[in-house]
C-alpha cells in the first residue's frame, strides 16, 4: 500500500536523521538545513488531518531529535520555526489578521483573559501545500544566512586594523574573507585549545593573502591591548542576549571589555534559542564536545545576523518574531 | 687586553610585526652550529649552562638563577689573576662575554639580572691588597650567602606567611609550574592543612603537568584544566596563588605569559589574588604591556597533530601567516589582590619603597 510505504520511508529517514545527529560532527548550519528539509518531509508524508495533529507530530518527533544530540541546539530552534509557519498559514487560512494573534501587547494580556483556546482544529484543504511553501522558503532562507551576514563585512572593518577571533567560525570566516576582498586588515587567531581549531582557521584566512597570526590561549590578554575589534561565532544565542560559545570565549569577552574593545558576534537567526543561562550552560555534553561558556550579555557589543546588527538588549524581541511563547516547551 | 667577539645567534621563522624588535630563536637547530664558540673564550661550565637555557633543561626563574650562580663559582675558582692585571677589574671583564653568551641561548631573565649585578658588585668591592686564593674564597661564600638568603630562606618566610593564608577547605588555583607555590602547598600540606588545588595550564609549554606531578607525589588532591576553561572552573575556587617572574617598578607583575589572563577572571568573580615572589626578582624597570619588553620562543611549538592532520605544518611556507609564542606578560597591579614577600605581604604597588629600602641598605 503506498501509504504505508511512504510511512516507513518516513520513519526510516528519520531514523537515519537521529543517528546522524548522535555522530555529530556536522556544522550547525548543514544541521539546520538538513532539519527544516526533515520537517517539510514530515508534512509533506506524514498523515494528519488539522494544523494540530500536523504539530503534534512535529513535537514528538522534535524532542526525539532534540533528545539525540542536546548540544545542536539548532534542531530545536527549526522545529520551533517550522511551528510557527503552520500557526502563522492556520491563521492565515482561517481569515484572522497575523498581528491580533502574535502581539503579546500588555492590553491583550489584561483583556484576553483567559484566551488563546486555539485547538486547530479546523481541517483546510490548502494548508499542507501552504506550510509546505513556508518550510521551502525558510530552507532559502537559511541557504543565505553565510552570505548575507558576509555581505555586511565592510560595514564594520577598515583598513589597517587588527581584528581577533577564536577557534573556527564559517561564519565568522566568510565575513572577514568577504572585507578582505576590498581592505587589508591584520587578524589574530586563538587556537581554542584542546582541539585548536583555530590552526584550521588560520590557514585557511592566510590562504586567500589575510595577515593572520596563531596565538595560543594564554596570549589573549596580552595582545588585547593593541586589537581593535573582536569578532567571534557562536554556538548558540540565549535568550537573554548571551551566547552559549566555545569554551574560552568568555575569557576573550572579560578582556576586551577591559581593554574597552568592542566585541562583535556574528550569528546566524536560526542559532537563537529561546532558553536562559541555567546548570545545563556549562557542562560537558559528551567526551567529544568541547565544554562551552557563558558570555552574559554586558559583555557583547553587537550582534551580526542575516537581518543585520542588532544590540544584544533587542534579542528578546527578535524571539518573539521567530518563536511562538507556547513552543518555547518544545 | 682583547675584544672579545661573541657572534650573534639569527632568528628563526617570520617575527609578527609588532615584535619584530625582539630575537625569536629555533630550539631544534642546535646551539653550537649557530654560534661557533670559541673554546679559548668561554668557560665550559658556561657553555654547558648556556646550552641547557637553548634547550628548556634549565627554566624557572629560581632555577636559572641558581644554576648561573654555581656555573659563576666553577668560574671564578678556575680563575687565575694574569700577570699586570687586578682581580676585580680583570675577572669583571671575564664575565662580560660568558654573559652575553648566555644572553644569545636565552634571553636573561630579571632574577638573573638582579644575581649578576650583584657578583659584578661584590667582585669590584674586592680591596686590591687582597691575595687571589683569600679573594676567591670571600666570592664564593658571597655566592653562596646569597643563594641561601634570597632564595632559600626567603623561601621559607614567604611559606610561612602564606600557609596563615590557606584555610581548611579552601580550593585553590595555581598556574603553570612554579618552585615557590608548589614550595608552599606542599608545606601548608605537610602542616595538616585541608585543601585541594587545581591545576592550570596552557600550551604550548604544558608546564602544569609538572606542577601536578609535583603536588600528586605529596598526595595533595588535584584537579587539571586547559587555561580556556578558567572561566568554568572559578567559582569553586576560594583564592588563586601565583608566582611571579619579576615584579617590576610601577607594580606590574611580569610572568608567564596566562598570568594576566586568570588574575582578570578572577577579579571578575570576585576571587582573591596572591603572588608569591622572592625580593631578589623586584625590578627597577617600567613596564605597561607586554609588547615592549618579552621573550619570544620557538614559533615551531606551536604545531600540534589533532585527528591526524597537522594543520600548521608547513607554516612558513605561507606567506601570511605566523605563530606567535610569547613566554612572559604583564598583570596590572589592580587584578592582584596580595604580594607576599619575605619581608611580609605588601600590595603591589609598594615595590618601588622596597627597592628603595634594598637600595640604603646597600
Amino acid at each position: 500500500m503506498p501509504g504505508a510505504d511512504k510511512e516507513t520511508d518516513l520513519g526510516e529517514r528519520i531514523e537515519a536523521f537521529l543517528a546522524e545527529l548522535k555522530r555529530g560532527g556536522r556544522g550547525s548550519g548543514e544541521t539546520a538545513r538538513s532539519t527544516a528539509a526533515l520537517l517539510r518531509r514530515i508534512t509533506a508524508q506524514a498523515r494528519w488531518s488539522s494544523a494540530g495533529d500536523l504539530m503534534e507530530i512535529i513535537r514528538k518527533e522534535g524532542r526525539r531529535m532534540t533528545a539525540a544530540q542536546p548540544s545542536e541546539t539548532t534542531v530545536g530552534n527549526m522545529v520551533r520555526r517550522v511551528l510557527k509557519i503552520i500557526r502563522e498559514e492556520y491563521a492565515r487560512s482561517r481569515g484572522s489578521s497575523e498581528e491580533a494573534d502574535q502581539q503579546e501587547s500588555l492590553h491583550k494580556l489584561l483583556t484576553s483573559g483567559g484566551s488563546s483556546e486555539e485547538n486547530f482544529r479546523q481541517h483546510f484543504a490548502p494548508l499542507k501545500a501552504n506550510v509546505i511553501e513556508a518550510i521551502n522558503e525558510l530552507l532559502t532562507e537559511l541557504e543565505g544566512t553565510t552570505d548575507n551576514i558576509a555581505m555586511q563585512a565592510l560595514e564594520h572593518i577598515h583598513s589597517n586594523e587588527v581584528i581577533m577571533t577564536i577557534g573556527r567560525s564559517r561564519t565568522v570566516e566568510a565575513f572577514l574573507k568577504d572585507a578582505a576582498r576590498k581592505r587589508k586588515f591584520h587578524v589574530i587567531v586563538a587556537e581554542c585549545a584542546p582541539f585548536c581549531q583555530g590552526h584550521e582557521m588560520a590557514t585557511s584566512l592566510s590562504e586567500d593573502g589575510i595577515e593572520t597570526t596563531v596565538i595560543p590561549d594564554a596570549a589573549i590578554f596580552a595582545v588585547m591591548s593593541r586589537v581593535n575589534k573582536v569578532i567571534i561565532g557562536t554556538q548558540t544565542v540565549l535568550a537573554n542576549g548571551g551566547l552559549r560559545a566555545v569554551n574560552g570565549t568568555h575569557t576573550l569577552a572579560l578582556a576586551a571589555k577591559h581593554h574597552s574593545t568592542p566585541l562583535i558576534v556574528c550569528a546566524p537567526m536560526f542559532k537563537l534559542s529561546p532558553q536562559v543561562p541555567g546548570q545545563n550552560s556549562l557542562t560537558c555534553v559528551n567526551a567529544h564536545c568541547p565544554v562551552f561558556d557563558y558570555v552574559p550579555p554586558e559583555l557583547i557589543t553587537l550582534f551580526i545576523s542575516n537581518i543585520g546588527g542588532n544590540a544584544p538588549s533587542y534579542i528578546y524581541r527578535l524571539m518573539s518574531e521567530l518563536y511562538h511563547p507556547e513552543d518555547h516547551e518544545l | 687586553s682583547h675584544c672579545s667577539h661573541i657572534p650573534l645567534r639569527s632568528d628563526y621563522g617570520y617575527k609578527v610585526s609588532l615584535f619584530s624588535h625582539l630575537h625569536q630563536y629555533s630550539r631544534k637547530a642546535p646551539l653550537t652550529q649557530q654560534i661557533s664558540i670559541p673554546a679559548t673564550v668561554i668557560h665550559p661550565s658556561i657553555v654547558r649552562l648556556g646550552l641547557q637555557y637553548s634547550q628548556g633543561i634549565v627554566a624557572g626563574s629560581n632555577a636559572r638563577s641558581v644554576a648561573l650562580l654555581h656555573a659563576f663559582k666553577q668560574v671564578i675558582q678556575d680563575y687565575s689573576t694574569p700577570p699586570n692585571e687586578e682581580l676585580p677589574r680583570d675577572l669583571v671583564n671575564k664575565l662580560k662575554p660568558y654573559i652575553s653568551f648566555l644572553n644569545q641561548c636565552r634571553p636573561l631573565s630579571a632574577s638573573m639580572g638582579n644575581a649578576i649585578k650583584y657578583i659584578k658588585k661584590e667582585i669590584s668591592n674586592i680591596p686590591s691588597q687582597c691575595k687571589e686564593e683569600e679573594a676567591k674564597k670571600k666570592l664564593l661564600l658571597c655566592i653562596d650567602n646569597y643563594v641561601n638568603e634570597k632564595i632559600t630562606l626567603a623561601a621559607k618566610a614567604i611559606s610561612k606567611c602564606a600557609i596563615d593564608k590557606i584555610s581548611d577547605g579552601d580550593v585553590i588555583l595555581v598556574y603553570g609550574c612554579s618552585s615557590l607555590v608548589n614550595h608552599i602547598l606542599c608545606e601548608a600540606f605537610e602542616k595538616q592543612r585541608k585543601f585541594r588545588v587545581i591545576v592550570v595550564d596552557s600550551r604550548p609549554r604544558l608546564e602544569g603537568r609538572e606542577a601536578l606531578r609535583r603536588l600528586v607525589k605529596r598526595g595533595i588532591r588535584c584537579t587539571y584544566v586547559l587555561i580556556s576553561a578558567v572561566s568554568y572552573i572559578l567559582p569553586e575556587v576560594s583564592k588563586v596563588f601565583l608566582g611571579a617572574h619579576a615584579l617590576l617598578a610601577n607594580g606590574y607583575v611580569m610572568s608567564r605569559v596566562g598570568t594576566s589572563q586568570i588574575a582578570l577572571v578572577a577579579k571578575a568573580y570576585n576571587v582573591p589574588v596572591l603572588v608569591c615572589c622572592e625580593t631578589y626578582k623586584f625590578c627597577e624597570r617600567v613596564q605597561t604591556d607586554s609588547f615592549v619588553s618579552n621573550e619570544l620562543d620557538d614559533p615551531d611549538d606551536l604545531i600540534v597533530t589533532r585527528e591526524g592532520k597537522t594543520q600548521l605544518a608547513d607554516w612558513q611556507s605561507v606567506k601570511s601567516l605566523g605563530l606567535l609564542n610569547l613566554v612572559y606578560d604583564v598583570t596590572p597591579p589592580d587584578f592582584v589582590d596580595l604580594v607576599i614577600t619575605e619581608l611580609g605581604m605588601i600590595p603591589c604597588t609598594s615595590v618601588p619603597v622596597v627597592l628603595r629600602v634594598k637600595n640604603v641598605d646597600q
